[in-house]
C-alpha cells in the first residue's frame, strides 16, 4: 500500500473528473457529462447504481448514473437543483472539476431478465437512474421481450429527455408512455398519475420484470397496481432514495428497516421491502 | 485482529492452561511503564471533571485510587471509598470508541491545481494506543465495531490501524454498577478474549493485590518482563468467586430471546408515543453508546476557496437531520428516532452484523439526562406484546 491510501480511508476520496457538458433539461433539472482528467477510464457501472458527486468545498451527494453504460470514456448523471450542493452541482461551469466516487449500490436485475418484457415505470427524476437499463435493453434488443415505459411527471415543462422517448416510441415491441398531473392548454397527452397509465397496456404478468423509481409514495401505488395484475413480488424491483454520507456503509444514515440501501440497494426487489414500505417514519 | 486470535490460538495449542501471575500496585505501574517505554500512548481511567475518564496518562498515580463512581439512570457521581482500589468503578464516558474511531477526524485535505484539485498527502503520526482497564463489556464493543469496520464489502482503513495496533489491559469486573446488564448481554463480568493481558484487582483489609493473566504472547512478554510470581491458588480462587457473585448481583437484565421479532412487530406500539414523551433527543445516548458507529461527512473549504477539507463526525439518529432527503426528514417525531435507536441497536443490527449492537455496559442509563433505561424500556415493549397482543 502507498502511504498515502494507509492514512487516508481511500474508498471516502474523490477522483477529479472534469466536466464535459452541461445540458438543460428543464427548468431545474440538468444533465452532467463528466470526462477522465487523467486518461483513465472510469470504473464500469451497472444500471442501477449511483456515484458520490462532489464539488470542491461545497458538498458532496448521492447521485445515480443516467447515462449509457457501453459509453465507457464518459460518465452521465441528470441531477434536480433542490438544495445548496445539487444547485452548486448544477451550476458548475463545463471545463471545472466534479469529484466521484464510487459506483455504489445494486442495480437492475437486467441480466436475470433476459427473454421477459420489461416494464419500466418512473416518476419524475426516477427516469434517470432507468435510462441505463432502457440503453442496455434496447442495445440487446432480441434478448428482451417487450420493452414499455411508463413515465409520470408534473407538467409537460418537466419531462426530461422527451426527444429520446419520443424516438424510443418507434422501436420494435417498444411502448412508451406519458402521462402529467397538470397538462395545461397545449397538452394533448395522458393526464393523471403514472399509474393510470396501466389500463393502456397487457400485461403478461408470467413474464414481466418491472424496474419502478420515483417518490416513494408513487412506487407503493404502482406495485399495488403491479401486483394487482399479477405481477410476483420477486418480479417488482424499486430503486429507494435515503440520506446517504458516505455510500459504503458506515455513516448508517441511509439505514431501512434491516438494510443499508447504500449497499444492499438502492435496487431491491420488492420481496424484500415489503415488510418495511408502508411503515411512516422508519 | 487475525493477528490476535492466531496468536491465541498458539497459545491454546501449546496446552498450557493460562497461567496467573501475581501483581502488586507498584507492578502495575511497573506495567505501565513498560508500555510508555514501548512508545504506546496509554489511555487509562483517570479523574477528569469529576468523573473518571478515559486519558492519556503517564503513570499510575495518574490512576483513581480510593474512588468509585456511583451510577444510576440519569446519575453518575463520583465517590471516594474507604480504600485504595484503583479499579474501583466500571464505566467512564469515554470507551475504546474514542479512540479507535475517533468522534472527528480528517478524511482528507485537497486544493485546487489546474482547474482540477489534487488531494494532499496526510502529515501526521498516528498513535499507538495501549488501553489499561479496558472493561469486558467495552471489549465486547470493539469486537462489534470490528464487525461493522473490518468484515464487510469496505473497509475503514483508519480503524484498522488503529486497533491492529493497540495493546490491551483488560480488567475484569467484581463490582458492577446498578445501571450493568452485561451478564444478561452474555459479555461480562469476566472478558473471553481480545485482551493481551486481563486483571482481576483483589482489595481486602490488608491486601491489595492483582491476578494477571497474558491472552497473547505480546501479553505474556510483557508480563515476564515484570518478574512476578505465580498467584496462588487461594487467590485465583478468590478472584473466580468475586466474578461469579459480580454476575448474581446484577440487577438490570435485558432479555434479548426473541427481541428482533418482537421488535420489529411491535413498530406501532403505544409504548414508543410514552418513550418519546421523556425523550429529549439529545443524542447523549448514542455519543456514550461503545458501538454506536454513525457518523456525518462534513465538506469545507477556507475562505480563499482554494482549499478544502472533508471531516468525518460522529452523528446521531437522534437528530432530524440525519434523515433528511428533499422534502423533508423521513423520522421527523422524537418517537420514531428513539424507535429507530432501539430497534436499529437490538433488531436490525442483528440483521446486519450477526449480534446485536448493546453489550449492557449501562452508559445510556447513566448519561440520559432524563434517565430513560434501555432494559426497562424492552420489559416495556414485551409487556405491551404479552398484554396488547
Amino acid at each position: 500500500m502507498s502511504a498515502a491510501s494507509e492514512t487516508l480511508p481511500s474508498v471516502m476520496v474523490p477522483v477529479a473528473m472534469r466536466l464535459a457538458r452541461v445540458e438543460k433539461e428543464t427548468h431545474d433539472t440538468f444533465t452532467l457529462t463528466l470526462e477522465s482528467a487523467d486518461g483513465e477510464r472510469p470504473a464500469r457501472f451497472a444500471p442501477g447504481q449511483f456515484s458520490m458527486l462532489y464539488v470542491f468545498g461545497v458538498g458532496e451527494l448521492p447521485i445515480s448514473i443516467s447515462g449509457n453504460p457501453e459509453e465507457r470514456d464518459r460518465l452521465i448523471y441528470t441531477v434536480r437543483s433542490v438544495g445548496k450542493a445539487t444547485h452548486a452541482l448544477v451550476t458548475r461551469a463545463p471545463g471545472e472539476a466534479i469529484g466521484v466516487r464510487g459506483p455504489f449500490g445494486t442495480s437492475w436485475p437486467l441480466a436475470d431478465s433476459r427473454g421477459r418484457d420489461i416494464v419500466i415505470v418512473a416518476g419524475g427524476i426516477g427516469l434517470a437512474p432507468l435510462r441505463p437499463a432502457i440503453y442496455h435493453v434496447l442495445r440487446h434488443r432480441g434478448d428482451y421481450g417487450r420493452l414499455l415505459v411508463l413515465y409520470g411527471a408534473r407538467s409537460p415543462q418537466d419531462l426530461l429527455f422527451r426527444k429520446q422517448l419520443t424516438a424510443w416510441n418507434y422501436v420494435p415491441d417498444t411502448q412508451i408512455l406519458i402521462t402529467v398531473d397538470y397538462g395545461g392548454l397545449s397538452w394533448r397527452g395522458n393526464v393523471g398519475v403514472v399509474t393510470t397509465l396501466f389500463r393502456h397496456i397487457r400485461l403478461e404478468p408470467e413474464r414481466t420484470t418491472a424496474l419502478v423509481c420515483g417518490p416513494e409514495i408513487m412506487m407503493r401505488y404502482v406495485v399495488r397496481e403491479l401486483l394487482v395484475r399479477g405481477v410476483s413480488a420477486e418480479d417488482i424491483y424499486l430503486s429507494m432514495e435515503r440520506n446517504m454520507k458516505c455510500a459504503v456503509g458506515f455513516c448508517g444514515h441511509c439505514q431501512l428497516g434491516p438494510y443499508f440501501v447504500c449497499k444492499d440497494g438502492p435496487v431491491f426487489p420488492y420481496s424484500r421491502l415489503k415488510a418495511w414500505m408502508d411503515r411512516y417514519e422508519l | 485482529m487475525r493477528k490476535r486470535a492466531r496468536e491465541t490460538a498458539d497459545q491454546g495449542q501449546a496446552g498450557a492452561a493460562r497461567r496467573s501471575l501475581l501483581l502488586s500496585p507498584a507492578a502495575l505501574g511497573e506495567l505501565l511503564a513498560a508500555l510508555l517505554r514501548r512508545g504506546y500512548t496509554v489511555i487509562a481511567p483517570t479523574v477528569r471533571d469529576g468523573a473518571i475518564c478515559y486519558e492519556p496518562v503517564n503513570g499510575v498515580e495518574e490512576l483513581p485510587a480510593g474512588y468509585t463512581m456511583e451510577l444510576e439512570a440519569g446519575s453518575c457521581r463520583l465517590k471516594r471509598r474507604g480504600d485504595e482500589a484503583l479499579f474501583g468503578y466500571v464505566v467512564g464516558a469515554k470507551s475504546l470508541k474514542n479512540y479507535l474511531h475517533p468522534p472527528e477526524r480528517r478524511v482528507f485535505a485537497a486544493e485546487r491545481d489546474n482547474g482540477l484539485f489534487r488531494i494532499l498527502p496526510e502529515q501526521t503520526e498516528r498513535p499507538r494506543f495501549a488501553f489499561l482497564g479496558v472493561r469486558p463489556c467495552d471489549l465486547a464493543a470493539a469486537a462489534i465495531q470490528d464487525r461493522v469496520f473490518l468484515k464487510d464489502r469496505y473497509q475503514d482503513g483508519e480503524y484498522r490501524a488503529r486497533r491492529e495496533a493497540a495493546f490491551v489491559v483488560a480488567v475484569h469486573c467484581t463490582e458492577p454498577a446498578a445501571t450493568c446488564f452485561c451478564a444478561s448481554m452474555g459479555t461480562g463480568p469476566r472478558a473471553k478474549d481480545g485482551f493481551d493481558i486481563a486483571l482481576t484487582e483483589i482489595v481486602e483489609p490488608g491486601r491489595h493485590l492483582f491476578v494477571a493473566e497474558a491472552g497473547t504472547a505480546a501479553g505474556a512478554e510483557l508480563l515476564a518482563e515484570l518478574n512476578a510470581s505465580e498467584a496462588p491458588e487461594e487467590l485465583c480462587r478468590a478472584a473466580e468467586e468475586a466474578l461469579e457473585r459480580a454476575a448474581s448481583s446484577m440487577k438490570r437484565r435485558l432479555d434479548g430471546d426473541g427481541l428482533r421479532e418482537l421488535l420489529y412487530e411491535r413498530f406501532e406500539d403505544p409504548h414508543w408515543d410514552d418513550v418519546a414523551r421523556r425523550c429529549l433527543c439529545c443524542a447523549n445516548c448514542t455519543m456514550v453508546c461503545p458501538t454506536c458507529f454513525c457518523v456525518t461527512v462534513e465538506d469545507t473549504s477556507d475562505v480563499t476557496g482554494r482549499r478544502a477539507e472533508r471531516w468525518q463526525r460522529w452523528d446521531s439518529c437522534f437528530t432530524q437531520n440525519f434523515s433528511y432527503i428533499h422534502g423533508g426528514s423521513v423520522r421527523l417525531s422524537p418517537k420514531s428516532r428513539y424507535r429507530q435507536w432501539l430497534t436499529h441497536k437490538l433488531a436490525a443490527w442483528v440483521d446486519q452484523f450477526g449480534t446485536p449492537g448493546c453489550v449492557g455496559c449501562g452508559r445510556c442509563i447513566s448519561w440520559c439526562p432524563v434517565g430513560i433505561d434501555i432494559t426497562q424500556e424492552v420489559a416495556a415493549l414485551r409487556e405491551a406484546a404479552r398484554t396488547r397482543a
